[in-house]
């Protein structure tokens, strides 16, 4: 424990450490000289471009992936383009730059997997520079071309690119220049000698860092921190100027007394602390620069690079891998010697208490007496984060857990939740995982990019171990990782359908929100279409299996699935989209053997597209709807020469329906309309389009008694409806005259009751009464009630003696007026009632 | 009276928060438009609108002008058009072409269409190919169900019935199988599900499907089984005409959206009225099951209790008097008003239904429903059609006629259908057609063998005769499903038994005791046997399709008697008739359950064959 300050140094206020993170697993002949290195930050992968300088015309530089610990990854000999710049994605992807601006993208494991172009100018006028770097949204490649103009891309997977304008005067190369994202916005910032350029989308705005001091001509090399805020100057005269990114304030300006430029120079800095550094590198030599005139030299013995981080700078050297960071608070507290901050003080007392001595009651005592003890095991808990050896996480950890003890309503989310997070982050830490994450920079990348990474590196089980452990949501956790390797595993060239479905199916079975779809668009896009729909067969949901079936055109099993799901809207979706990529006799065919679908299209043709319809029914030999079809179409028609064409086509389809009927019905509405233009051509009367019976009652209420009774005999019209309707015709008429004419034409067919009814309904009763004569026995009572002729009725009644009868009759006398008559049908209803 | 609640009748669920639900959704749409906006509503929407937000609403919600989707161009003057609509192409054609309009006379507006209750992709391809899709920006509003009363909630979709059965269109079963998401995730799981049907069975599924993606929520239920029951299982019952109350006034006066517009001749002014009909109005509350038969007694009663009440005043003291005044009389004021306008409506039918038509109508109605005197029926429709008393009447007729007897001989069929035509005209060989389609109007497929005896006995005796032998030949070889359901399930009680309208004993009261409708028996039979045993040869007859499921909730919970329990959602996909609900609610009586109704929307004999006709343009 005593050696935990042994690798500090003071600088102003605070301490810097460097802590060796691995011995690197790589076997380097050279070192890292003249390769082309780029290492993702958060711990990311490496890669190495070696053997640019052509020593022969047949050698090939070797393109080579490593981890943060130097475990080969990928390697293959790079046939491509002269490279000018490697970098790495958000998603640990591997981006090469070449001269021409061709960016190739390659995956963790040296799988190519795209490429893109960073457009015409960069290819013509080549590339002399390039950076890449990470913003909000997204990865970005920025290219300075030989025409010495900047060119833009602020996401490369939605590559929108932006030419920035001129930088005026730039003869040459400048001497240095870097991106910055502000204001929402990716700028870059251009040094020309001494003179300092802002480069947005619209302007080139000079700048002047305030304060620079004035013995510098040139501005040699520059960095912005990690979040953008910053930026750091060193200039020819060896001045390191560093300030707000903006421009608009110094934080402080340091003299290194070394002129010439140096190799790479990085922010240094953790979130929340006060002191402004940056580590400057020159071959063989790193500086820090702080707040304070000193700096802390540090002798490098290899070629190295600078990674910056979040929290600190990774140094990698063709042997080692280290950490340079500031001391963060917690630990300083701690583990500053003769400190008695109550962290420390409790450490202490834990010390002792494991060594059996009453000195941990006075340690603890004091810290207790200042009411400091929570916060002394807040300290520990956090420096536990902060430190990299698992031995000196423990003894802090330890020293939390025995100050908890002492304290009665200590929260323990804090404590339980770092033990987890370290024993996670000491795991991907191991050598043969290789990501040497800091607690700080996990909390930043989250636990989701964390999981994301381990898939990445095909790291399955371990990430499966992470999900459960930290007990994230199956949804996230557990099931995205499966997901992903299963997606990995269709692409296994070697093994059968069969194996790769059974093996999916059986992972993943109880998995909760996986989604096969995706898996089978993998297994697709990779060429397995039989494995694709052998996994679709899993995925429950039809909504998801269809737009893959249609994609592989599968479209019949798409329709059936989309019937399957009884969801419409799918099969809608399926159906127009066959429509338009099968041929009209192929689509209707298909149609054909999905009834379902087929209403759905004929409910949308009936609205969009008629004749579709039509040819719909012809295909399928439908005459009788054919039939209807036309019927339909003639009403909506206004001329009469093609109402009755299109009724003509609708007798031709019945009859091949064999529905002699509606031919028949067709016909005499055919016949009908024919008889009825006639007559309006004659007679002037509106008639065209009536129903049969309309047209007669009309005919007979203008007074054409002879057109009507020639439709009577045309049309067979029963001689009932004939009777009721011209009875009715006339009565309305009021044509009494006519209508005894009618009656006494012949016996009625409807008998003669609804004679009276009628001219009742019509208020005749002198009408009325003409025809109660003629009515048969069964009615005659009723006939003189609706005549009102209680008398008569009564007559009938007795006459009939129906016992039912004469009691409606009496129903309607009224004792008073009709004394007599009441005796007389009491009397008879008594002799009825006797048979 | 029987109507009085039995005490231990469980509670109902509280539905107003259907409402509110529905409403707070329609506000945050509204406001995804901000600023002004004139909001266009789909005629039918209008009613079902005006229940979960009214103007006053809409209002607040900076809708400037209300219109109402007529499918004309549009005159307005504001920049902002929101549609409030079903998802129909129509509909959606005729927005595409308000804004093509727009955009050839160079005006810029921002379009919003909010589809109720859901979008379908077949609108989007219209807007698609009218190519306003990036024009006008969409969205959903779930307003799956409207409560009309404590136990009846609809989904206001009439159009279900003829997509679904008739032109086999089936994306309104989503919508079905969400609402019942919906109700289960406000109310609760389910224990217990039955059903019937094709389109039950999908409505299940889309259901299941629904509940499978959601979270699970275990909750004490609120309902303990549904039952689904497609249409087409019973079309006998919608077609007969209703004689209790509320089915009447539905008949007549037709109830839209709960509420009814009575004319002059009911109000005795010269103005309309439209009331509410549910259980808050009292005086209706308590004749709305009653057969018509009864209702005027009970209303002259009541009218007497109220004159009663209104003569306490007399020999009262001031201090009583003032009493009075400010408890008593505002609600019997009330009470009167209501009243008042419930007899008018009596006295309105009276006149009509006592009529000799319909008393012999009623009677043609039973004699099919018990299969007697056929012969006699045929001729009495006959003449309805040749005297064209009522189109509707004449085919609903016609279709009670081939249901109960399983279809009409050829003859009959063609000469019935050709008077039909002659009387209202070709265009309705459409209608019979699709008539034809959903099995309502047939023709019989008389064996091979009976045909020829049948026209070698017509040329032996007259016709009157022959159809009389026919009658009784085909009465022989006739599997008429109906007839052998009524006998299995005994829908017609035997004739010739008195039948006391007043003391209900089954569920025939509905049809003054000439028939138990078919939906609600099954009903009753499958919650009885807890399931579809013992009515395996029923649900032949009916096609198949049924299913009995152990619902959501487990089945241990389930067990525990709650009122719950006792609660049965019973949905009726295609429609349900206000008698089918009365006699929900007296079986519910009976059993001491309550019945909730959930059904895509109120129908009767005249809404079901005007959604068949074919006038559509």
């Amino acid at each position: 424990m005593a050696f935990v300050t042994a690798n500090w140094n003071p600088l102003g206020e605070a301490f810097y450490r460097k802590i060796e993170l691995y011995e690197m697993g790589w076997n380097l002949k050279d070192g890292l000289r003249e390769c082309l290195v780029a290492a993702a930050p958060y711990g990311g992968p490496i890669a190495l471009l070696k053997g640019r300088i052509r020593r022969s015309p047949s050698a090939r530089p070797q393109l080579e992936i490593y981890s943060s610990s130097g475990l080969p990854l990928a390697s293959f000999p790079w046939k491509s383009g002269v490279v000018k710049q490697l970098g790495w994605t958000v998603t640990d992807d591997l981006l090469c730059v070449q001269e021409d601006g061709t960016v190739l993208v390659y995956d963790l494991f040296g799988g190519f997997k795209r490429h893109f172009s960073m457009g015409n100018e960069v290819s013509q006028s080549q590339v002399l520079d390039t950076k890449i770097f990470h913003s909000p949204y997204g990865t970005g490649v920025a290219i300075l071309t030989g025409a010495l103009r900047f060119t833009l891309a602020t996401n490369i997977d939605d590559i929108k690119l932006r030419r920035l304008p001129e930088v005026p005067g730039l003869q040459g190369a400048p001497s240095c220049w870097a991106v910055l994202t502000q204001d929402r916005q990716c700028k870059v910032l251009v040094a020309n000698e001494s003179q300092l350029f802002i480069l947005d989308n619209t302007a080139c705005t000079p700048v002047t860092p305030p304060g620079l001091s004035p013995e510098a001509s040139s501005i040699v090399q520059m960095c912005v921190s990690f979040s953008y805020k910053y930026l750091a100057l060193i200039t020819d005269s060896g001045h390191v100027w560093m300030g707000t990114s903006n421009l608009k304030e110094k934080l402080s300006e340091v003299d290194t007394k070394i002129k010439t430029p140096p190799k790479q120079m990085a922010w240094c800095r953790r979130p929340k602390s006060q002191q402004p550094s940056a580590v400057v590198m020159w071959d063989g030599l790193l500086l820090v620069v702080g707040e304070s005139k000193e700096t802390i030299k540090y002798h490098l013995d290899d070629e190295s690079i600078l990674v910056p981080e979040l929290d600190g700078v990774r140094i990698i050297s063709g042997t080692h891998h280290e950490l340079l960071q500031e001391v963060p608070g917690a630990c300083e507290e701690i583990f500053k010697i003769a400190s008695m901050a109550p962290g420390a003080l409790l450490l202490e007392a834990h010390k002792e208490y494991e060594k059996e001595s009453q000195k941990a009651d006075e340690y603890l005592r004091e810290i207790k007496e200042q009411s400091l003890l929570s916060e002394a095991v807040r300290q520990c808990v956090e420096a536990a984060g902060h430190e990299h050896e698992p031995e000196t996480q423990k003894t802090l950890l330890r020293a939390a857990s025995f100050g908890k003890c002492f304290l009665s309503n200590f929260p323990p989310e804090q404590f339980v939740s770092m033990c987890r997070d370290l024993r996670v982050l000491n795991a991907v830490r191991d050598y043969t995982v290789g990501i040497p994450l800091t607690h700080t920079q996990f909390k930043q990348m989250t636990l989701q990019v964390l999981i994301d990474r381990l898939v990445y590196r095909k790291l399955y089980p371990l990430a499966i171990e992470v999900c459960r452990y930290l007990k994230t949501p199956e949804y996230q956790g557990v099931s995205r990782v499966l997901k992903h390797w299963a997606c990995y595993k269709v692409q296994q060239k070697e093994e059968s359908d069969e194996v790769i479905a059974k093996a999916v199916s059986v992972k993943l079975a109880d998995a909760a929100g996986i989604s096969y779809s995706e898996i089978a668009t993998k297994a697709y896009e990779s060429g397995r279409t039989e494995l694709a729909i052998k996994l679709l067969e899993f995925e429950p949901r039809s909504g998801e299996q269809v737009p893959l079936l249609l994609k592989m055109k599968k479209s019949p099993l798409a329709l059936s699935k989309a019937i399957e799901s009884g969801d419409t809207d799918l099969v809608y979706t399926v159906v127009m989209y066959l429509k338009n990529e099968l041929n009209r006799g192929d689509f209707f065919m298909m149609l054909r053997n999905q009834p379902v679908a087929l209403s759905l299209y004929r409910q949308f043709c009936k609205h969009q597209e008629q004749d579709t319809l039509k040819d719909l029914f012809n295909q399928d030999d439908d005459h009788e709807e054919l039939g209807n079809f036309y019927v339909k179409a003639s009403y909506k028609e206004k001329r009469l020469e093609a109402r009755i064409a299109l009724l003509q086509s609708a007798v031709d389809e019945y009859y091949k329906a064999k529905n002699e009927f509606s031919a028949k019905a067709t016909e005499d509405e055919m016949r009908l309309l024919r008889f009825q233009r006639k007559l309006e051509e004659e007679k002037g009367e509106p008639l065209v389009g009536f129903p049969l019976h309309e047209t007669m009652t009309m005919l007979l209420s203008v007074g054409l008694h002879k057109h009507a009774e020639q439709l009577y005999k045309d049309f067979r019209v029963p001689d009932k409806r004939f009777w009721w309707l011209k009875l009715k015709a006339l009565a309305e008429k009021e044509d009494w005259e006519e209508l005894e004419k009618f009656a006494k034409s012949k016996k009625s067919p409807i008998g003669y009751l609804p004679f009276v009814e009628v001219c009742i309904k019509h208020h005749n009763k002198y009408e009325a009464k003409k025809y109660v004569s003629k009515v048969t026995p069964e009615q005659k009572v009723k006939a003189h009630l609706a005549v009102g002729d209680v008398e008569g009725a009564a007559e009938a009644a007795i006459e009939r003696r129906s016992e039912s009868e004469i009691s409606t009759v009496l129903s309607r006398c009224s004792s008073t007026t009709d004394h007599l008559l009441v005796e007389r049908l009491n009397r008879a209803k008594a002799t009825a009632a006797k048979k | 009276m029987a109507q009085t609640e039995r005490r231990d009748a469980p509670e109902l669920p509280d539905f107003s928060l259907l409402k509110r639900l529905a409403r707070d959704q329609l506000i945050f749409l509204l406001e995804q438009l901000p600023g002004k906006k004139d909001l266009f509503i789909d005629a039918d929407l209008m009613s079902p609108l005006d229940r979960i937000a009214n103007v006053t609403i809409l209002k607040q919600h900076e809708v400037d002008k209300l219109y109402k989707v007529e499918l004309k161009p549009i005159v307005s003057s504001s920049d902002q058009l929101c549609f409030l609509i079903r998802p129909r192409i129509q509909t959606v054609k005729w927005i595409s072409e308000v804004v093509n309009s727009d955009k050839a006379a160079g005006r810029f507006r921002r379009y919003k269409i909010i589809f109720t209750p859901q979008k379908f992709y077949a609108c989007e391809t219209v807007l698609e190919e009218q190519g306003v899709y990036g024009d006008v920006t969409t969205d959903e509003w779930n307003f799956y169900i409207l409560p009309l009363d404590d136990d009846i909630l609809s989904l206001e979709l009439p159009e279900f019935f003829r997509d679904n059965f008739l032109e086999g269109d089936q994306r309104w079963v989503t919508t079905g199988g969400s609402a019942l998401n919906l109700l289960q995730s406000v109310y609760g799981s389910f224990s217990k599900i039955y059903g019937i049907g094709r389109c039950a069975k999908m409505v299940y599924e889309s259901w299941r499907e629904l509940m499978e993606e959601g979270e699970q929520r275990t909750r004490q239920p609120e309902f303990a089984k549904v039952f689904l029951i497609d249409r087409d299982v019973d079309f006998v019952t919608p077609l007969c005409s209703q004689v209790v109350y509320e089915g009447l006034v539905d008949d007549i006066f037709r109830i839209k959206c709960g509420s009814v517009e009575f004319g002059p001749d009911v109000t005795s002014s010269d103005k309309s009225i439209k009331v509410m009909l549910n259980s808050q109005d009292k005086v209706f509350n308590e004749i709305r099951n009653e057969h018509f038969s009864n209702v005027f007694g009970f209303l002259s009663q009541k009218a007497k209790n109220l004159q009663t009440a209104y003569d306490k005043r007399r020999g009262m003291d001031i201090q009583q008097m003032k009493a009075f005044v400010a408890d008593e009389l505002k609600g019997l004021k009330q009470e009167h008003r209501l009243l008042s306008l419930h007899i008018g409506a009596s006295e309105s039918m009276m006149k009509k239904k006592t009529k000799q038509d319909f008393q012999e109508l009623l009677k043609t109605e039973h004699s099919l429903l018990e299969g007697f005197e056929i012969r006699e029926c045929i001729t009495c429709i006959e003449e309805h059609i040749n005297r064209q008393v009522s189109m509707i009447e004449s085919l609903r007729l016609l279709c009670l006629l081939s249901i109960t007897e399983n279809g009409l001989l050829s003859k009959d069929y063609r000469s019935l259908k050709a008077q039909f035509l002659q009387s209202y005209g070709i265009e309705h060989l459409l209608t019979f057609a699709n008539l034809k389609q959903l099995g309502l109007l047939e023709e019989q497929q008389a064996g091979e063998t009976l045909t020829v005896m049948e026209s070698k006995v017509g040329k032996l005796v007259n016709d009157k005769t022959a159809g009389k032998l026919t009658d009784a030949f085909s009465s022989l070889a006739k599997k008429s499903n109906f007839r052998a359901l009524s006998k299995k399930l005994t829908l017609v009680p035997k004739s010739g038994e008195e039948y006391d309208l007043r003391v209900p004993r089954d569920m025939a009261y509905i049809f003054s005791g000439a028939y138990i409708p078919l939906s609600c028996k099954l009903i009753e039979q499958v919650l009885e046997r807890d399931g579809w045993t013992g009515l395996e040869e029923v649900s032949r007859m009916l096609n198949g399709q049924e299913f009995a499921v152990t619902g959501g909730s487990n089945s241990s919970e389930a067990r525990t008697k709650t009122d719950a329990q006792r609660i049965v959602l019973v949905m009726f996909l295609g429609g349900c008739t206000f008698s089918e609900i009365s006699a929900l609610r007296f079986l519910g009586k009976e059993r001491g359950c309550r019945f909730i109704v959930l059904t895509t929307a109120i129908t009767n004999s005249a809404r079901l064959l005007e959604a068949l006709l074919d006038n559509h343009p």
